[in-house]
């Protein structure tokens, strides 16, 4: 006979009344376990699609309007191009790859374009200081662009916004440029008094860069006698860290530019996030509330009925700690039961309904067991402290009143 | 052995004192067997829960062993009973969901000893009471006289000097009572205390003296008179 002995018994002697507290705990930290579960996947899917969307945060002049998200970089003003070499050697965790615009107006065959000044990727691998201390050398992983470092296809600027080399007389064609001048790989092509030979033709984007031609951002710079400026700066950033206050981070570091992201798709996420937070915070309310009364509700009239049973143990020579160690420890049993099972109902549920309801894979995350746990044993403990207690009070005499 | 010197116990009940106890001194030596007797209400369990540590009065001493009972903290009274004290009552007190063998084992338990340990000497006082082959009966699985015998065997699970029992037969019939009441004999012979509330003359009789209570107050504990009340 053992203190576990006294308990155990007592739960498989009166499991159904016992039911409705165990089923209140269990559904509660169920549902809070599916929440956590599919929304933790939810909001990495979401990661992975904006960060694989490319270019997430722009640098613009101060003055420039926010119109069209892609066209940004088409409204005259400009900024410094010491601005790409101040982010390049910043400390900024998140960048994962950034690509400097030009861009002016061209007419070709009596129709007008927009003539894109780019920085190819080996431009800034070509700078020592860069190479050394830059954004390539540091990237965190979580952006599509990681896996661009060596990748010599030119028709990955249409998806990626970065391009790994770009020679001085090469050019890249939007797919609407080339479908209005018929215009294939490999063509010649006059702008700004300067032969260019068309390097590839990008295919199609839906967006104004179909109908932009790419050269060399120095090469531009040249051409239309600007000088060392650009009209933009389109930054690849780390979707995880953009959440975390990346585009602040930038703006401290360059004041005197404007700093925005893809607000749309920034905050989307962010509302998912809030909802998902929200109803699992939700339902964690619900679960205190109304677990912990069903709890504490089962547990006083278990005192009640057993102050017979507590006063005859008092008699036989218990002390009224061992009274609060039979309730605490039968609390402790239930949250724990209760803890397990939900975690593992709920991770049932959250890698079945997942993908149906979210639409992304969902897998056990055996970290949130620890959480269910905990936030059960605490919720049952606490609910019985005061029956306990109440137990541990009893008057010994109770063993007689019947009598 | 057990000692009450000018004991009293009052308490308000619904505005009204109410006197439970009224300045009682009781002496109770070693070996001895007291019948308490007396009408309900006239303070009886009151006067037993005092014995045991369990109700602290108003006023006066209750000794046991020379020890004032009511000085000491709540732990060590605890202590007491499991050392010193067997508790049997009307209504045997039986942990439902417990087997008869593990019901014995409480005392045992409570006493710390190691849990092989237990279930011999639970078994072993079953058998003493005659239950041998009941040892894993729960108590609904039990007639009332054999759950009294686990009762006994529980009480004596500690092997206490003194057993204090409320109403020991009150629930059973002649014949089991006359079962029971002589393993009452069999206890105090082995040198025991006992102090049994009754209200059953036949009960009574069997104790070496008879304690009468009225209105709280103690009338006599001459055994001598016994033969009158008795009738």
């Amino acid at each position: 006979m053992r203190l576990w002995t006294i308990v155990l018994r007592e739960i498989f002697e009166r499991k159904s009344q016992l039911l409705t507290s165990f089923l209140a705990i269990l559904l509660g930290i169920t549902v809070i376990v599916s929440i956590k579960n599919i929304s933790y996947y939810s909001e990495m899917a979401v990661a992975r699609e904006v960060d694989s969307l490319g270019a997430n945060v722009l640098v613009l002049p101060k003055s420039a309007t926010l119109q069209d998200y892609y066209a940004a970089d088409m409204q005259g003003e400009t900024i410094p191009e010491e601005y790409v070499t101040q982010l390049a050697m910043s400390d900024l965790q998140g960048l994962d790859n950034l690509s400097p615009k030009l861009s002016v107006p061209v007419e070709l065959r009596g129709k007008t374009f927009t003539l894109t000044g780019i920085l190819p990727k080996s431009e800034f691998q070509a700078k020592a200081a860069w190479g050394g201390a830059g954004i390539f050398s540091r990237p965190i992983g979580c952006g599509a662009s990681v896996g661009m470092m060596g990748s010599t296809d030119k028709k990955t600027l249409a998806r990626k916004r970065v391009i790994e080399t770009l020679e001085d007389n090469e050019v890249l064609v939007g797919a609407e440029v080339a479908a209005k001048l018929s215009v294939k790989d490999a063509d010649k092509l006059e702008l700004l008094g300067k032969k260019f030979t068309v390097t590839a033709v990008l295919p199609q984007t839906g967006t104004v860069d179909d109908s932009r031609i790419f050269a060399h951002l120095h090469t531009i710079q040249d051409l239309s006698k600007k000088g060392p400026v650009i009209n933009a700066i389109e930054v690849v950033g780390c979707c995880q860290e953009i959440s975390k206050g990346l585009v602040d981070k930038i703006n401290r570091l360059l004041p005197d530019a404007k700093v925005v992201t893809i607000v749309q798709i920034a905050a989307t996420q962010k509302n998912i996030n809030t909802m998902m937070s929200n109803l699992s915070l939700m339902f964690l309310v619900i679960i205190i509330f109304v677990g912990g009364a069903s709890i504490a509700n089962y547990m006083y009239a278990n005192v009640f009925e057993r102050r017979r049973e507590i006063g005859t143990l008092m008699a036989l020579g218990a002390d009224s700690r061992l009274a609060l160690r039979i309730f605490l420890l039968k609390a402790l049993l239930l949250g724990a039961a209760g803890g397990i099972g939900g975690y593992m109902l709920g991770t049932i549920l959250a890698v079945v309904l997942g993908p149906r309801l979210a639409g992304v894979p969902v897998l056990p995350m055996p970290l949130l067991a620890l959480a269910a746990i905990g936030i059960s044993i605490g919720l049952t403990l606490a609910a019985s402290y005061f029956p306990a207690r109440r137990a541990a009070r009893l008057d010994p005499c109770a063993t007689f009143q019947e009598v | 052995m057990l000692k009450m010197e000018n004991v009293s116990k009052t308490y308000r009940h619904r505005g009204q004192l109410v006197t439970a106890l009224d300045k009682a001194t009781v002496h109770i030596p070693r070996g001895d067997f007291v019948s308490v007797v007396g009408p309900s209400g006239s303070g009886k369990s009151t006067l037993l829960l005092m014995l045991g540590g369990m109700l602290s009065p108003s006023d006066g001493t209750v000794l046991l062993e020379d020890q004032s009972v009511y000085d000491m903290t709540l732990t060590e009274r605890a202590r007491l009973r499991r050392e010193k004290v067997g508790f049997v009552f009307q209504t045997f007190n039986l942990v439902p969901y417990l087997s008869a063998q593990e019901n014995v084992q409480i005392p045992l338990f409570l006493a710390k000893m190691n849990g092989s340990a237990q279930k011999e000497r639970a078994a072993s006082l079953l058998e003493r009471v005659g239950l041998a082959d009941r040892m894993h009966h729960k108590p609904c699985e039990l007639s009332v006289g054999q759950q009294q015998r686990v009762a006994l065997a529980r009480m004596l699970a500690n092997d206490p000097a003194v057993i204090l029992a409320d109403e020991p037969t009150g629930n059973l019939d002649p014949e089991t009572s006359q079962q029971i009441i002589g393993f009452f004999q069999e206890f105090n012979e082995e040198g025991r205390t006992i102090v049994m509330v009754t209200h059953d003359p036949r009960a009574a009789k069997r104790a070496t003296r008879i304690l009468r209570l009225k209105d709280g107050a103690i009338a006599n504990h001459d055994a001598s008179e016994d033969a009158c009340w008795a009738a």
